[in-house]
């Protein structure tokens, strides 16, 4: 399989990410070698094996079912969360119109 | 008196204790070496009142007669992965500039609550993703090393914690942070002559620690020999319930426990790592490697891993995959950078922000990650990789049958020049093919520094434990530093 400008250009548009065309052309043939290159896992045969999920086994934590457990990841906290947003208005993060 | 930057983690926190010098003695040496490297780009930030403010608690709380914390004293160099409340926070990123966590990650906290202080924030590869510090976007970090033939060409440090090492092998700091996702914390310990260990996966929390591939990344500490390693990970470490994936267990006294025998204990070479067209110094220092944990009472056997060759590219699916989800959530809105062209719509506003924020490497790992990812591919790439990564966990549980430990170099090189290997993304990948079996099994795995080539640069040995066994690594690793008798260090010209 290679890797064409065009397929450069819809993944990207996936990742959302601006591109040139002159950007798509020259990172197509990279894209393609590098893609190639991890195209040999291809050979080995993994039937019957399972997909890694977790590398160290490791139970999944219930915690107490209480209101704000963790000041700092519980609520109450907007002015915190929103110090650092490029554009706030009135305890809202802002964007530009979204419905033409 | 001697100079205190010369000192390691244990020689200060031992000599602060016995009141042999002031912790506001050491931290004040330290800012002065900070202040005086800037040649060396290896920090992005300075908090000298950081590290000054941590060391007069200490000096109060020996004036008040109290038991020092464990870290009392000791300043230390922050990667800047880790968020740190009130102190700017990229990851060497453009789309990250400008935003101040509110808030500490777990590992920054449980070092400040041992009593560290910190000297600033160290520069890396832009969100983890290199092997040379080549891709900040605030420079290059310069290895504080020269080869020995008289030329100036100048070194990179190794990646992705290169200012880390940089700054611990330049006595900027006596201790640095790092992570390590395939190699970060390993592969520029072993450019630099110093020690550093990544702990088994899930000791460190990763709360507060920028993402990169959440399943492989692991904090883990870099100093200038295997105990000060052994002080900084006790406190590093630790069950935090803001991390799903953190293990529920307690930190053992890995200083305590360190011992230099490796009588009874099997070592594991594995065969597979004798790769082709190695460096006969690589190869000859590995020897060297064999020979010393023999001489400590360690028996050699030969093991093989079979799958060792796919590691790297099924790395470079899982990694990649991994970093387009987490790293999806810069969009210009809740923090960092927002590029906002006249008259552009939202989807408009996240393309140019994220094309204008993340650095080429960035976007080749998202862009790799999003391909494997998309309908029609999964399958092929990403499931495929994660069975191979099974395949991979198998061989190290196989290897464990009949050793202990495996001893295997760091990388394949010592450290190149900068600008040598950044145009050729599949040549700067494979310096990671020692290092990223381990991390794709989770285990615990350290460099520590064994010679110098023929250039006078240093070169690594890499051990890799079973997990949850730091201790055996560590003590497999002080066997390797007291017969290598490493003490070669760069000198001075920044």
């Amino acid at each position: 399989m290679s890797v064409d400008t065009n397929t450069v250009k819809r993944i990207a548009g996936l990742a959302r990410i601006a591109i040139s065309d002159e950007d798509a052309a020259r990172l197509a043939p990279e894209l393609d070698n590098i893609l190639g290159w991890i195209e040999q896992l291809g050979e080995v045969d993994t039937a019957g094996v399972e997909p890694t999920a977790a590398v160290v086994p490791n139970a999944t934590r219930l915690r107490d079912d209480v209101i704000n457990a963790d000041p700092l990841t519980g609520g109450g906290i907007r002015d915190l969360l929103m110090a650092n947003a490029p554009e706030a208005e009135h305890g809202f993060f802002t964007v530009p119109k979204v419905i033409e | 008196m001697a100079d205190l930057t010369d000192l390691g983690v244990a020689a200060i926190r031992d000599g602060v204790r016995v009141g042999a010098f002031s912790a506001r003695e050491v931290a004040d040496a330290f800012i002065v070496n900070v202040s005086r490297a800037k040649q060396l780009n290896a920090f992005l930030v300075e908090t000298p009142e950081h590290a000054i403010a941590a060391a007069n608690a200490a000096d109060a709380a020996r004036a008040a007669g109290e038991t020092l914390k464990p870290l009392a004293g000791v300043p230390i160099g922050m990667k800047d992965l880790f968020c740190t409340r009130g102190v700017p926070t990229t990851a060497a990123s453009h789309i990250l500039e400008g935003f101040t966590p509110p808030y500490e990650s777990t590992v920054s906290q449980n070092l400040w609550d041992a009593g560290a202080g910190m000297l600033g924030k160290l520069n890396m590869d832009q969100f983890a993703m290199g092997s040379s510090n080549e891709t900040s976007y605030f420079g290059n970090v310069l290895s504080p090393w020269r080869r020995s033939d008289g030329g100036n060409a100048p070194l990179a440090p190794g990646g992705s914690s290169g200012g880390s090492s940089a700054a611990v092998s330049a006595r900027l700091c006596p201790g640095a942070t790092g992570t390590d996702t395939g190699g970060s914390i390993r592969q520029p310990a072993a450019f630099t002559g110093i020690s550093g260990i990544k702990p088994t996966y899930g000791r460190c929390s990763r709360w507060g620690t920028i993402a990169f591939a959440s399943s492989l990344d692991q904090a883990g500490p870099m100093a200038r020999d295997v105990r000060d390693c052994a002080i900084l990970l006790e406190a590093m470490a630790g069950f935090d319930p803001k991390d799903a994936t953190s293990l529920h267990l307690d930190v053992p006294a890995w200083e305590h426990g360190l011992s230099n025998s490796m009588a009874g204990k099997r070592v594991g070479v594995p065969k597979e790592y004798r790769v082709e067209g190695m460096p006969e110094e690589i190869e000859a220092l590995w020897q060297s490697g064999i020979d010393w944990l023999r001489d400590a009472g360690a028996e050699i056997v030969e093991v093989s891993l079979p799958h060792t060759k796919y590691a790297l590219p099924a790395y470079y699916i899982i990694a990649p995959a991994e970093a387009s989800s987490n790293l999806a959530r810069y969009d210009g809105v809740r923090y960092g950078l927002r590029d906002l062209p006249e008259g552009a719509g939202l989807q408009d506003m996240y393309a140019a922000t994220r094309a204008d924020g993340f650095g080429a490497e960035v976007k080749r790992r998202i862009m790799i990650g999003t391909y494997v990812l998309s309908a029609g591919f999964y399958d092929a790439y990403y499931t495929q990789a994660q069975k191979i990564r099974t395949l991979i966990a198998r061989d190290f549980e196989r290897a464990w049958e009949q050793c202990d430990v495996l001893l295997a170099p760091t990388a394949p090189s010592a450290a190149f020049a900068l600008g040598e290997k950044s145009a050729d993304p599949i040549a700067m990948y494979l310096n990671d093919v020692f290092t990223v079996p381990s991390s794709l099994a989770g285990l615990p795995a350290m460099s520590v520094p064994g010679g110098l080539d023929k250039a006078g640069l240093p070169l690594g040995l890499q051990i890799i434990g079973k997990p949850l066994d730091e201790q055996g690594v560590l003590n497999a690793g002080l066997a390797i530093e007291e017969r290598a008798g490493f003490t070669a260090r760069p000198e001075s010209w920044w």
